[in-house]
């Protein structure tokens, strides 16, 4: 009945997977460094900062305050699995500090582009799981106004952006194409 | 060869808002942070704090950690050897007369005592972060408490325990600095305020903590650190000293780094000493990743100062004098030197004419973290100070705020202004340019200011609804030196490679030095790859710090891109047979201007400029490359105003922003989206020091709040939506006129919210004044209950 | 800060889990949503040898009403979200309903559990002072038996309850509400989310005429438990309340209640919150009773 290490079998952004883990390998540190899905990232393990969240079987959740045992079963979305051309695990490789202008706008999920024409990041930290709560939140709440959405950030925190150009990526991606007022 | 223009013939992209070449990484979860790296061998670290804010070590006792599974080493003091030693000082205090500075650095791990609760006693290396931290609990330290000096004013008396041996009252220094002569200036004066002040300013906390990750590769004796500082050439020189190595043997990266605001300067944390050394020890790559806990206590802040101020006025309203004795809490060491209190210092001039001004400081040991710049760096205590007298004075006065501003306002014409006192970056401060009085004017227009006060105020009063409008004005010092540099190279694939020494948390540097550079050598901004922080791939430089990166750095990409324009199309008229005037660089290639010869591609061009054989003229440089390096004269003063209509709930004292506005000058701007992400930024931080953020410490020196639960920081619920608008006065340090804007938004909301606060609560016609922040809700309650200040001296 | 080691168990029935408890004792810890639980563990501030998972256990996994009286039954994987939105919920406990958003934020609240809440006791938790308000009744099992306590048995101190060490708290039973009850949950913060600086959950019954027949008052961050007003409550029942009325309870509650004070919050200004969300919270949950049907509820 009680182990000391298991086998957690879990899909994450559609990929299965099978690993060995101590059964206090916090979600967080599963996805990071046993999937090598970096894309979430850890901001306190106290779960109140949002850097960590990511989708269980569809709901937001704080990786931090999960083990990676408890998504056995599960689908679990991170930020990787957004984008379609980025689920695969990164290539673990170290690299030097200058990103390459490689990825194009064609790459990116409607609300991560809404993200980049607003400015609506700045050191990027916190963007993963701001990303996922939001997709999680526009999924039941489609045409939300500023209020609403501030609300559904409110468990997030971002120290760089004063979130006013989050609100208004958010803003813009859910307005009709049409571009009439939203109800 | 010609003297390079300082402007490029298309401006396409400076000036303009342009998304940023960095965000599709970052968006997609592929940006490298330093926890990202995965190294081969990679050990993870973990420090052993002190629990205890002063204590002395009787004994440290490993052997259980040694000896548990998947343990690799463990070090203390005693293990360091040589390499033990107090850090050096980061900034040495300016050349003041009659300065008093003791230098007590820290040491990377604590030998006999240890004098902060968090400070580092052992290291800790093991198979993973689990393994290591609970070696960490295996680890048996018997320590003597000390008495400890916690609080400021109690830890500057001669009775307090000495934080540092020898050193009565804990004087880390004594600072005077004076201009005028106070005493004749204001003799006769209609008015004189005086006040205690006391203000506090938080912690950084950017949403990744610190780290650093070393590897020692024994084949090529080389060190590669991967670190989130914001000074990585400094960090790789005192690397290089400290460890022995050639300048050239070592390589500090900063990756992406997920935030700054001062907390990931300092030099050296006592991490980032510890784990290159245990990497070269061990030959095996280390990483260490500092937690949210460890945060709050092993990462510099900013606390309080305590001000005795006093301004004389005339009756109508104009500043005679204004004389300050402050208290400046430096926490257990003084590594930053005085830059935090010395900017203090000169901020309360202001954006005002202060025909004289005397101030003292005395900055004070006490037994808590280290006191670094966050954001703002000491400019927020002063501003606070200046603009609270100027409130009061307007109140005894019987003068609008606004207008008592507008009387003291330096006027256009006086630029550039000297205040004969020395500012943080060693020269006499002076504003270079300026016209504040516009500013002024606008945040007022915007805010609604006379029919607020006229209409809308005395109507929702009379509804019961307490509603309160703030105004203040600010000065910011900004892009001072010493230098930075910048390479700009025209590849054979056509790309352009920018790289500079600064290091980027956030700022945008990949998209505005791209902008610079790109519009010099008519390409897309998406074709300038742009390198920040890699010492291999650019050698010198200071770092990101005081709102300098896109000034300094900014500056010198612009010549250097400048430059390489000029190199190219000396080539490309050569290469053509005509004159230079005739040769246009844009989408990518050189081509003779109305001729029908076939355009060449920049990769090509850059190709010829490298030739495999044959003879070069004397002089000649291969490639089509060159490095630049700016460094201003001093500072460059950017300025601004804050307004705010804030409505506080009278029974919960919770409170409603209604509106805010920040009308800001930061000279020319390379990139206005990014502008007004960096002053929402800062705004955002302002409201929670004002508001909502304060480290709380108890007389042992033990930390109260230090988890994100407890120390606030204001949500997307906390932050208003903001109205900016911004005036132009170029920048008469740098070529392209460009002030800087990282600190601005967070600079004067503290007293804005003082100001509006006590409107809303009607607390001055009760004869009570805020005189102190952070504020809360509580506070409000005490303060809207209480009886008028007794007196209006400042003890 | 990472957890120190445990054994793992996944139980899939309760008598499993309980097993296992009852072999390890107090070396071992329930796992319901562990919103409490990991973080107190990755502090190393919890360090059970053994943690039983209960998220597998498909009998702790209800929601349902009585069909005779009413009641409403919630088992121990009951999450807050589910108080968030489940329309039974909704219907049959709107204070629950009411006070469930104030839970944290909703990524907490996907995983937490009302059980789990309530063992964790934390004086500042909100659903405590709601159990208290509503006169929960608490079902705890253990390898030898089980045994039901009312809310107010339940709370002893801080992070302290009268669950034995071999219990788990299987189920809440939540009597149903008379007609013509109104409530109120409301709670003062500094930022939403956060755990309140004083908050009050409010419950008061009409009878046919209009006339208090019930009340209760019930607080969190107001000491080491939370705290019924029970003086203040009675005073309220037997005419019609009018704003004396409550005015006058809450100086009473603000008299009852026992705040220790906090970062944020001095214990004379939690006293004075106590009296401004009671007189809040009261006047709402008037207007709430005023407004409801005479008719039994569904």
């Amino acid at each position: 009945m009680m182990v000391k290490l298991l086998t957690v079998s879990t899909r994450v952004n559609g990929t299965d997977y099978k690993r060995v883990v101590e059964p206090r390998l916090l979600l967080s540190d599963f996805l990071r460094h046993e999937l090598g899905l970096t894309g979430t990232h850890v901001g306190c393990e106290h779960g109140v900062c949002g850097a960590c969240t990511v989708l269980v079987d569809g709901l937001p959740m704080r990786a931090c305050l999960m083990f990676a045992p408890q998504v056995e079963g599960c689908e679990v979305m991170t930020v990787e699995g957004l984008a379609p051309r980025n689920s695969a695990p990164r290539n673990s490789a170290p690299r030097n500090s200058a990103p390459k202008n490689s990825t194009t706008d064609g790459d990116l999920h409607p609300l991560q582009a809404a993200f980049r024409d607003a400015h609506g990041l700045q050191c990027g930290f916190c963007t993963p799981g701001i990303l996922m709560t939001l997709t999680a939140f526009l999924e039941a709440n489609p045409t939300p106004d500023e209020a609403e959405i501030r609300e559904a950030l409110s468990g997030n925190l971002c120290r760089c952006t004063g979130y006013q150009h989050i609100v208004d990526a958010v803003l813009a991606v859910t307005r009709p194409r049409d571009g009439g007022t939203r109800s | 060869m010609s003297t390079p223009p300082t402007k490029p013939a298309v401006n396409r992209y400076f000036g303009a808002s342009v998304t940023r070449n960095e965000d599709p990484a970052l968006l997609t979860g592929q940006a490298l942070f330093v926890d990202d790296l995965v190294l081969a061998e990679m050990w993870h670290a973990a420090l052993l704090r002190s629990p205890h804010a002063h204590a002395r070590i009787d004994s440290i006792d490993v052997t259980a950690a040694k000896a548990r599974d998947g343990v690799l080493a463990i070090y203390t003091a005693a293990d360091l050897g040589d390499f033990w030693r107090p850090a050096p000082l980061v900034v040495p205090p300016p050349p003041i007369p009659g300065m008093v500075f003791n230098q007590r650095t820290q040491v990377p791990l604590a030998k006999d005592k240890v004098c902060y609760a968090g400070e580092p006693v052992a290291l800790v290396v093991a198979e993973s972060r689990y393994v290591a931290e609970d070696a960490l609990g295996d680890i048996v330290v018997d320590y003597t408490s000390l008495p400890v000096a916690a609080e400021l004013a109690t830890a500057a008396s001669d009775e307090a325990p000495e934080v540092h041996e020898g050193l009565a009252g804990n004087v880390a220094a004594h600072v005077h600095q004076s201009k005028g002569d106070y005493g004749a200036a204001t003799a006769g004066a209609a008015t004189v305020i005086r006040r205690r002040f006391t203000y506090e300013h938080g912690m950084a906390h950017p949403m990744e903590t610190r780290g650093v990750a070393a590897q020692f590769d024994r084949k090529t004796q080389r060190l590669t650190v991967w670190a989130t500082t914001q000074a990585p050439a400094s960090l790789r020189g005192g690397l290089a000293t400290l460890l022995g190595l050639g300048e050239r043997d070592v390589r500090v990266v900063a990756p992406f780094v997920g935030g700054g605001f001062g907390a990931k300067l300092l030099m050296y944390y006592p991490e980032e000493l510890l784990v290159p050394w245990a990497a070269r020890q061990l030959g095996r790559a280390v990483k260490w990743i500092e937690d949210r806990g460890e945060h709050f206590l092993a990462t510099t802040q900013e606390r309080g100062q305590i001000h005795d101020a006093e301004m004389a006025l005339d009756e109508d309203g104009r500043i005679l004098g204004i004389r300050d004795v402050f208290l400046h809490d430096t926490g257990a060491y003084n590594p930053y030197g005085l830059t935090v209190p010395i900017n203090s210092q000169c901020s309360i001039l202001g954006p005002y004419d202060v025909p004289a001004y005397d101030s003292t400081f005395t900055a004070v040991f006490t037994n808590k973290p280290i006191v670094a710049p966050y954001r703002g760096a000491g400019r927020q205590h002063g501003v606070f100070v200046i603009e609270r007298l100027m409130d009061i004075a307007a109140r005894e006065l019987g003068i609008d705020r606004a207008e008592i501003r507008r009387r003291n306002l330096i006027a256009a014409d006086a630029f550039p202004v000297k205040h004969e006192i020395m500012f943080q970056d060693f020269t006499e401060l002076t504003y270079d340019s300026g016209d504040y009085q516009p500013i002024l004017e606008r945040a007022l227009e915007l805010i609604g200011y006379d029919k607020f006060i006229a209409e809308e105020q005395p109507a929702l009063r009379a509804a019961g609804r307490k509603v309160g409008v703030g105004i203040v004005c600010y000065i910011e010092g900004t892009g001072i030196g010493p230098y930075e540099g910048a390479r700009v190279q025209i590849q054979t694939n056509g790309r352009i490679a920018v790289a500079t020494g600064i290091g980027t948390q956030g700022q945008g540097h990949f998209t505005s030095f791209a902008q610079i550079a790109a519009d010099w050598l008519g390409v897309s901004a998406r074709e300038v790859d742009v390198t920040t922080g890699d010492t291999d791939q650019f050698y010198w430089g200071a770092g990101t710090f005081a709102s300098r990166g896109a000034v300094v750095a900014g500056n010198a990409v612009n010549q250097a891109a400048a430059a390489v324009h000029d190199k190219a199309v000396t080539l490309a008229a050569e290469h053509f047979g005509c004159a230079v005037t005739e040769i246009v660089l844009e989408d990518g290639v050189a081509r003779r201007s109305g001729a029908p010869d076939e355009p060449i591609g920049l990769g090509d061009l850059a190709r010829l400029a490298n030739p495999m054989r044959g003879a070069v003229k004397p002089g000649t440089e291969p490639g089509l490359e060159a490095t630049r390096y700016f460094g201003p004269e001093s500072g460059t003063t950017a300025s601004g105003a804050h307004a705010m209509i804030v409505e506080v709930d009278p029974e919960t004292m919770m409170i409603e922003i209604r509106k805010y506005v920040v009308v800001h000058d930061c000279g020319t701007a390379i990139n206005p989206l990014l502008v007004e992400g960096q002053i929402h930024g800062g705004v955002a931080q302002g409201i929670g020091n004002a508001f909502y953020e304060q480290l709380v410490f108890d007389n042992d020196g033990q930390l109260l709040n230090g988890t994100l639960a407890d120390y606030l920081i204001p949500t997307s619920l906390d932050v208003p939506r903001m109205t900016l608008d911004h005036t132009v006065t170029p920048s008469t340090r740098n070529e392209l006129g460009i002030k800087g804007v990282g600190e601005a938004g967070a600079i004067p909301v503290g007293p804005l919210f003082a100001q509006a606060l006590e409107d809303a609560l009607e607390l001055p016609s009760r004869g009570v004044d805020i005189v102190e922040i952070p504020l809360s809700p509580n506070r409000l309650w005490e303060l809207n209950s209480s009886e008028p200040s007794s007196t209006s001296d400042g003890d | 800060m990472k957890p120190a080691a445990f054994k793992y168990a996944l139980p899939r029935t309760l008598e499993e889990a309980l097993a296992v408890k009852a072999e390890h004792g107090d070396e071992a810890m329930f796992l319901a949503g562990g919103q409490s639980l990991i973080p107190a563990m990755n502090f190393r501030l919890a360090q059970p040898a053994v943690l039983i998972d209960i998220n597998a256990i498909e009998e702790l996994a209800f929601i349902r009403v009585d069909e005779d009286g009413g009641d409403l039954h919630l088992g121990a994987l009951t999450r807050h979200r589910d108080l968030q939105f489940d329309p039974l919920i909704a219907a049959c406990q709107p204070l629950v309903h009411e006070a469930a958003p104030n839970v944290a934020h909703q990524q907490i609240r996907n995983r937490g559990t009302l059980c789990g809440n309530l063992v964790h006791a934390d004086p500042a938790s909100e659903l405590p002072a709601v159990m208290l308000a509503l006169d929960a009744r608490l079902r705890l099992q253990s390898n030898a038996g089980e045994r039901w306590l009312a809310a107010r048995d339940f709370f002893i101190s801080v992070f302290t309850t009268a669950r034995d060490d071999d219990e788990m708290l299987v189920e809440v039973a939540l009597p149903a509400a008379a007609p013509r009850t109104g409530t109120c949950f409301l709670e003062i913060t500094r930022r939403p989310g956060d755990y309140a600086m004083m908050g009050v959950a409010a419950v008061l019954v009409l009878d046919d005429d209009g006339a208090c027949s019930d009340a209760r008052l019930a607080y969190c961050s107001a000491g080491e438990t939370p705290v019924a007003a029970r003086a203040a409550a009675e005073a309220l029942v037997g005419g019609r309340i009018a704003d004396d009325d409550i005015a006058a309870a809450a100086d009473q509650a603000k008299q009852e209640i026992a705040p220790v004070g906090s970062v944020h919050a001095s214990i004379d200004f939690q006293r004075h919150l106590a009296g401004v969300v009671t007189r809040r919270a009261l006047g709402q949950a008037l207007a709430r009773a005023s407004a409801a049907e005479p008719e039994a509820m569904p």
